[in-house]
């Protein structure tokens, strides 16, 4: 990047304009683009693995056969994708960027040139990340909750070497990135905020973000230490996680009194937070959109400020939740089992309020509100596995079994995408330069995803109850009780098909609709927050995120910055 | 498309709780399995009741609050019963959930086997992709075992350390041999890896991890031939890592203690 004088008014280079740009749009826009990447690559490396679960000798044009080692390389790949370059990134990094100073009337990001080194740094992640499934010995096989000592002893396996190297320094510089970018958002919020906009009239979608960005801050802070701590027993003799006497192959290996255990606390204290991170900011744009399309207050708007904060603070105390068959203390699980329940509170409560929301309204069945309708049946269904997986009775037998797979695809998976489509369709015109996808093909796009995460992840939960374990890269050569479990699984495989060719749809629709969409109006929804008024009015906010519902002046609707 | 939102919504419900409803769990042969189910079942039914409701009104309020003509839409924003009539009922479902099964965790977990001189102890050790049992033979004690010596082609996968007297009349299975209706103790550990000991009839799964000692204890009452299969990610053949558990009728156990202890 060459350094260029900073001036607003001097006309910006091609490579500081669309590349190394500091304006929050851009970086917003640069994000989403390469979660779409990602998303991408996640998804066929999901069709492979299906594909292979399936039908294990077939041949695959390039690849060729699929082997046991392979899915496990593509098995991480695709969770550690998906995770962090979609879920994390899509959410937060790309719409938050793209919205938020509008939405609270700042105009800016508080710090835009680290918000460009933020995104920089994520896409060089990105980059390091993928390039393992491209070195020799291929992608790490420990899956993305790298436990050690699988991930540590470079002998297990044969990905356990620059694969995992790779994944380790790719993660750590994406959670640099994650802490600068949440840093931005805390301070932005709290700092930039137009005159009259006050926390409580702030909308949903900004305090999820908000609240997201904290949680962020302090979860992704430990996973970096934890990476590094991972990095020294990997190459400077330390021996954090693995203890005295593991033999691997009949050669033992040089470590004494690290604990593998250790790992996993640390890991979920920051990777359960990170389900979080995932899905509030799906549920503030959920409380948003319902509200806009119903044309209708937020129902109970601090019941859902309050659930936001307490979701995000218990998810800090349930971590243990994942390791209730690692060989916790029983009186350990019994407390994480407890603080588990607790966070299904707030979750009904806003559910509750999402109902009371749509009660009464004047529903418009627009793609967005589709989005988010789904958005709700998702969050019901992949939410109320939870209760049962919590009970740790019941854990020790669903524990690493698909139930749990089907459990985080629904939630974490199908309704936290749900909601970036629901965003995508919504926001649009802020995405593209003041266009609107089509409605009709939009339609169409939610039908087929909606019948197609059902069909795919549903029948995951009974493959879960009948005893199958997860992260199986076959069923042929493993236990005989798995082998009646075969059509089970090519249905899932049939169905993933459908979904992922489902997909093809959105990706015309959107970039059919970057350069020729319907032009939107300024206010092409009737909405009432800041990011729809015309750009020339002076800021300031003289009411609160959701007056819908009464009629003046032949409106429904009056915005944040109307006297 | 309101109605066919519904219908969707109504259809898929129904459907979920009826495939719900369907057996999928495998045998069940010990009554720790058995009290595992009856959770799993009344979870299942409780939560399923919220699904249906949850579900079905879902469907109902956005066809029956579509936009129509000459309908205007209710300006009410919160009402404080409501959001604490959730909270407490919330609570009470939740947290009387896991109260509830709490109890019967404690009552399995907060105890360790009997000390009862007829507990069959065994020593399971996961291994990539594999698993050894071994018992401890008449004298009632594992002999020690140094990671130095582990050597399958010699016989010694387990590395037994030969000077131990203790380590003498130990047996090592390739399977996991236990009587039916005895309390079986199973001390878990591993050599490589992270491997968890998974027996879907017991409804019971512990990871063993190097370093350290993992126990479960459980009485097998139904005599047969079961699979143990890892449950946790260990390697490229995780799936392949399976063992079988004979549970034998006390006479033939009997027999096959006396088969190894020549």
């Amino acid at each position: 990047m060459t350094p260029q004088p900073v001036s607003a008014a001097a006309p910006a280079g091609v490579l500081r304009r669309y590349l190394f740009s500091t304006d929050h749009r851009t970086v917003g826009r640069q994000y989403f683009f390469l979660s779409l990447i990602a998303v991408l690559v996640g998804m066929v490396l999901s069709l492979i693995m299906r594909v292979h679960m399936a039908w294990p000798e077939v041949r695959l044009p390039f690849l060729g056969q699929t082997l046991p080692e392979d899915y496990l390389a593509y098995m991480t790949m695709h969770g550690t994708l998906m995770v962090f370059f979609v879920l994390t990134t899509a959410p937060q990094s790309a719409f938050g960027n793209l919205v938020l100073p509008e939405q609270i009337g700042a105009g800016r990001m508080a710090f835009p040139r680290m918000n460009a080194l933020s995104f920089w740094l994520t896409a060089v992640a990105f980059v390091v990340v993928v390039s393992a499934l491209f070195v020799p010995s291929g992608a790490s096989q420990s899956g993305w909750t790298q436990y050690p000592p699988l991930s540590v002893v470079r002998s297990t396996g044969a990905g356990q070497g620059l694969g995992v190297d790779l994944w380790i320094v790719g993660i750590g510089i994406f959670c640099f990135a994650s802490l600068l970018g949440a840093i931005n958002f805390i301070a932005t919020v709290l700092r930039m905020r137009a005159l009259g906009m006050s926390l409580m009239r702030m909308p949903l979608t900004v305090w999820s973000w908000f609240v997201t960005a904290q949680l962020t801050l302090l979860a992704f802070s430990v996973l970096l230490a934890a990476a590094l701590l991972l990095f020294f027993d990997r190459h400077m003799g330390t021996s954090f996680f693995v203890p005295a006497g593991v033999v691997v192959n009949g050669v033992v290996q040089k470590y004494a009194g690290g604990s593998p255990l250790l790992w996993q606390h640390l890991f979920w204290f920051f990777g359960h937070p990170e389900v979080y991170i995932a899905i509030l900011p799906g549920m503030g744009l959920t409380s948003h959109l319902l509200s806009t399309f119903a044309r209708k207050p937020v129902f109970g708007y601090s019941a859902m400020v309050f659930s936001t904060m307490a979701i995000g603070f218990f998810g800090f105390l349930v971590w243990g939740h994942h390791m209730f068959i690692a060989g916790l203390s029983p009186y350990a699980t019994l407390a994480f089992a407890t603080l588990t329940m607790v966070v299904a509170i707030p979750s009904g409560v806003k559910t509750v309020n999402w109902l009371a929301t749509l009660w009464r309204g004047r529903i418009r069945l627009t793609t967005p509100m589709l989005f988010s309708i789904g958005f709700v049946s998702l969050f019901v269904t992949g939410g109320l596995s939870g209760p049962i997986l919590a009970q740790p009775t019941i854990d020790a037998y669903l524990h690493d079994t698909y139930f749990v797979v089907a459990h985080f695809h629904m939630i974490m998976g199908m309704a936290a995408v749900f909601a970036i489509f629901a965003a995508t369709y919504f926001w649009f015109p802020k995405l593209s330069a003041g266009r609107l996808m089509s409605e009709r093909w939009g339609r169409v796009h939610f039908w087929l995803t909606f019948i197609g995460a059902y069909a795919t992840f549903l029948p995951m939960h009974f493959l879960g109850m009948a005893g199958h374990p997860r992260r199986y890269a076959q069923i042929a050569g493993s236990a005989e009780y798995l082998q009646g479990l075969l059509p089970l699984q090519t249905w899932v495989t049939c169905a993933a098909i459908g979904l992922i060719a489902a997909q093809f749809i959105f990706l015309a629709n959107l970039f059919w609709s970057l350069r020729r969409g319907c032009v939107a109006e300024t206010n092409p929804w009737n909405a009432t927050t800041l990011e729809w008024q015309p750009p020339s009015e002076a800021l300031v906010v003289y009411r609160g995120a959701y007056e819908y519902g009464v009629v003046r002046d032949g409106r429904d609707y009056r915005m944040q910055s109307e006297e | 498309m309101a109605l066919a939102l519904l219908l969707l919504l109504w259809v898929m419900t129904l459907a979920t709780a009826f495939l719900f409803a369907q057996s999928w769990l495998p045998s069940a042969i010990s009554s720790g399995a058995l009290r595992a189910d009856s959770h799993l079942q009344l979870s299942l039914a409780i939560l399923g009741v919220v699904f249906v409701l949850a579900q079905v009104l879902l469907g109902w309020v956005v066809w029956r609050h579509r936009e129509r003509d000459g309908t205007a839409s209710d300006t009410r924003s919160g009402s404080m019963a409501l959001e604490w009539g959730s909270v407490g009922l919330a609570a009470v479902l939740f947290l009387g959930m896991n109260l509830y099964a709490a109890k019967s965790w404690a009552k399995h977990s907060f105890v360790g086997a009997s000390r009862a001189a007829d507990v069959i102890r065994v020593e399971v050790t996961g291994q990539q992709f594999r698993w050894y049992f071994r018992y401890p033979g008449p004298d009632g004690h594992f002999g020690a075992t140094k990671p130095e010596l582990i050597d399958a082609s010699v016989g010694n996968p387990l590395g037994i350390d030969p000077d131990d007297a203790a380590g003498t009349d130990d047996r090592v299975s390739a399977a996991l041999v236990v009587p039916a209706g005895r309390e079986v103790e199973v001390v878990l550990r591993a050599q490589d890896v992270i491997h968890s000991f998974f027996v879907p009839e017991l409804r019971m799964k512990q990871d063993a991890l190097p370093g350290m000692e993992t126990r479960i204890h459980f009485r097998a009452d139904k005599a047969g031939e079961y699979e143990i299969v890892c449950a946790e990610l260990c390697g490229q053949g995780h799936h392949q890592m399976n063992a079988r558990l004979k549970v034998l009728p006390e006479g033939e156990f009997a027999r096959w203690q006396a088969g190894g202890a020549q």
